[in-house]
């Protein structure tokens, strides 16, 4: 059945099927455990261009982490490791 | 009860290098005075900052790993704030998960230095080497 009428249905163009990748949160997957404020190179993954946080739903990182995260980023900007506001970061 | 903290502070860049010396032997005396142990120093050396702090655009940035009481961080900060020299400053607690990260940080850190000191003497050898193979 599912093969007939998988033949009668004609497209103009072959369907694109989007297989989104499934997100998930790296500090779980890698085991880390502590995020560290002193590293301001790692922390810029989690930051958009202009300096700000990016959501977890473009991350893909846990709730509990992204807590972890973003208490880092800001003692790192305090520190001046990091800018508060900037264009054009990275 | 004694805890671990971890503390940074950025000095003004106008320093010497021996004043920068006397600014860190004044907090490392301070942590000792009042009955910390220093576990770990590290210098960053004259960094950039991301954004100017009272007009300077860089700093001597160090870091302070100590124990002690958890009243002992209010004398420290405010011995902070009253130096000239000091432009900002964070000290942070650190929990089991952090202890544990800054041991195996600092291991890494030496694990990256020792080897340097062996590596002029492997890389001549492997110089001496590859000119031979290319003759060939």
């Amino acid at each position: 059945m599912a093969n007939v009428e998988n033949s009668e249905i004609r497209y103009l163009n072959p369907p694109t099927v989007e297989v989104r990748k499934k997100k998930y949160c790296r500090f779980k997957k890698a085991g880390i455990k502590y995020v560290d404020y002193k590293d301001a190179e790692f922390l810029k993954k989690f930051l958009n261009e202009q300096g700000k946080i990016l959501p977890r739903r473009i991350t893909g990182t846990s709730l509990k982490f992204q807590r972890k995260v973003a208490q880092a980023i800001k003692r790192a900007r305090s520190l001046a490791l990091l800018p508060y506001v900037t264009d054009l970061l990275k | 009860m004694i805890k671990q903290y971890e503390t940074v502070f950025i000095a003004t860049p106008v320093l010497s290098d021996s004043q920068m010396k006397e600014a860190v032997a004044k907090y490392t005396s301070l942590i000792k005075k009042n009955g910390g142990e220093v576990v770990y120093e590290e210098d960053w050396g004259l960094k950039q900052l991301a954004y100017p702090i009272d007009h300077k655009t860089s700093g001597f940035y160090y870091l302070i790993e100590f124990k002690a009481e958890p009243s002992f961080v209010a004398t420290l900060e405010t011995q902070y704030h009253r130096d000239e020299r000091i432009i900002r400053y964070l000290t942070v607690a650190l929990d089991k998960h952090a202890v544990a990260y800054a041991e195996h940080r600092r291991s890494v850190r030496a694990a990256k230095l020792a080897p340097k000191a062996e590596e002029p003497v492997a890389e001549p050898v492997a110089a001496e080497v590859e000119p031979e193979v290319k003759e060939d």
